[in-house]
């Protein structure tokens, strides 16, 4: 090993890093890296919402025999989102689900066309839910009804 | 005025107040018959500057949450005095900044100022334009009204929609996975705290950019100033272009005061998550466009969603616009025609988009 005047190893003939050294810099980054980390993850967890337990009702009265004229329909409260309640022009009622399938906004039912209609994006389906015209991708959930006396039920439909 | 020299040597002995400003005095402005353009920055920074004073006098009186956001607005309407007026100056300059930002960029676009040694003066104006948009799609729900209500349902939506990251990034903005009043929530965070920090330090990086390289001058007239020096022809920045800018913001005052008086703004319906959408329903101006070409692509393209389709390309088309200059050529005596062919064909594009979503049933 050559040294210059001052007495100091030339620069080029340094020895590698003393392990010493390498060690402390790994204790330190690898401090510094578990306390970012420490400070990172309670974050992005916070950040997640926690889960709301819909309380998902399976079956609710969506309104009253005679409160709905023939081809008309109205929305009703399905647990946390809206329902959709048509009585049909035959006299019939049929319930499905008010969220568009397309970009969720909350339908309507048009007396006019007689048909199910998204303003947001023009989308239409018919009175079974299949969506027939627009750009709505899948048909909305139909729901069984059921009247027992006064008042119409509406329930999910059970999986086969 | 023996106060105000004495102030001034006051600042010039402790903090070098000449050396300072010094920069600024030597600053210039290039003349020429498309000078008029280099006032539109200015304009959108005059009305930022709008935005957080009226912005900061809302909080005074805005709650946010599902049960009080409407009732605080329309208290601030009909109760509180000129609260209408502050609340119509707030919506108004918002719509005219981001008018202004958007000409404003076409101007830089078209008069080929993006280009080196400028590029990331462009990328952070664009940046900058996605963070007013962000200012637009965040305030408009704070009145929590049925338009924005849906508004913000679609919107999200459509963030659903991107692969993979689309689904958390969407509850991450809704607080959820329906909008409700905690989406109202972190909306108004996003709105008065996160989106200002930043715009912030944007904008300052932006002027400091427009500072440290001046300004710039189209590519035809550079080459031609640049063979006949003697035929530059500048102004001072300081005072002369800065008290021409200050008249511009004096009228674009004036336009915001008559706006906002003459029409104030609506307030809408409550929001009310089972009512229907309404008839007739659309987004902001500026969304208009992308509302508009997401209407017309079909439900599948070959064997994709249409809608995820138009995001991606969306996405897409946003990332190569901050890229752009990028793509064009250093030499200033050769700019890339298709670059000017693309600013001519996007601005069609939008403003005839825009035109045809805004007749459209």
């Amino acid at each position: 090993m050559t040294t210059n005047d001052l007495g100091k190893v030339n620069p080029s003939e340094q020895p590698a890093p003393l392990p010493r050294r390498r060690f402390v810099e790994v204790l330190l980054s690898g401090g510094f890296l578990a306390t970012a980390a420490a400070f990172i993850y309670p974050v992005l967890r916070y950040l997640v919402p926690p889960k709301v337990t819909d309380l998902g009702a399976d079956s609710v009265v969506a309104g009253k025999v005679g409160e709905l004229k023939p081809n008309s329909g109205k929305i009703f409260h399905f647990g946390s989102r809206p329902g959709l309640l048509i009585h049909t022009s035959g006299g019939e009622y049929r319930a499905m689900s008010a969220t568009c399938t397309h970009l969720s906004c909350t339908v309507q039912y048009r007396d006019d066309l007689r048909e199910v209609w998204c303003a947001c994006h023009n989308g239409k389906y018919n009175l079974d839910g299949r969506n027939v015209s627009g750009p709505p991708p899948r048909p909305l959930e139909r729901f069984d009804v059921h009247v027992r006396g006064e008042e119409i039920f509406v329930m999910r439909r059970r999986e086969a | 005025m023996s106060l105000l020299r004495n102030v001034r040597n006051w600042l010039d002995e402790r903090l070098g107040w000449d050396d300072l400003i010094a920069p600024l005095r030597k600053k210039t402005v290039p003349l020429h018959r498309l000078s008029y353009w280099y006032f539109l920055g200015g304009i959108t920074l005059f009305l930022f500057v709008v935005q957080v004073v009226t912005g900061i006098l809302l909080l005074l009186y805005y709650r946010p949450g599902a049960n009080e956001a409407f009732e605080s607005v329309q208290y601030i309407m009909t109760q509180v005095q000129f609260g209408w007026l502050i609340r119509s100056i707030h919506s108004w300059s918002a719509n005219l900044m981001i008018f202004t930002a958007f000409a404003h960029m076409f101007s830089v676009l078209f008069l080929k100022a993006y280009r080196k040694p400028r590029e990331l003066t462009w990328v952070s104006g664009v940046i900058l334009l996605f963070l007013v948009m962000g200012f637009g799609f965040s305030g408009y729900l704070l009145p929590w009204n049925t338009l924005a209500f849906f508004a913000t349902k679609v919107g999200t939506e459509i963030t659903g929609q991107v692969p993979i990251i689309g689904k958390p990034l969407m509850i991450f903005l809704r607080g959820g996975e329906e909008v409700t009043g905690a989406t109202l929530s972190r909306f108004f965070g996003f709105h008065v705290a996160v989106l200002p920090g930043v715009t912030t330090v944007l904008i300052l990086l932006h002027v400091l950019l427009v500072q440290r390289l001046g300004i710039s001058v189209p590519p035809k007239l550079e080459a031609e100033w640049s063979a006949n020096p003697s035929a530059r022809r500048e102004m001072k920045f300081f005072p002369n272009f800065a008290l021409r800018e200050l008249m511009a913001w004096y009228v674009a005052l004036g336009v915001l005061g008559a706006l906002a008086a003459i029409f104030p703004w609506d307030l809408g319906a409550k929001a009310d998550p089972f009512v229907s959408a309404p008839a007739g329903i659309k987004p902001e101006w500026y969304f208009l466009f992308m509302f508009q070409t997401l209407k017309l692509i079909p439900p599948k393209v070959w064997f994709v969603d249409g809608e995820i389709l138009g995001v991606l390309l969306f996405g897409l088309i946003g990332l190569l616009w901050v890229l752009l200059p990028f793509f064009e050529s250093v030499q200033p005596s050769r700019p890339k025609k298709w670059i000017t062919g693309l600013a001519v064909f996007a601005l069609t594009y939008a403003v005839g988009m825009s035109l045809y979503g805004y007749i459209a049933k």
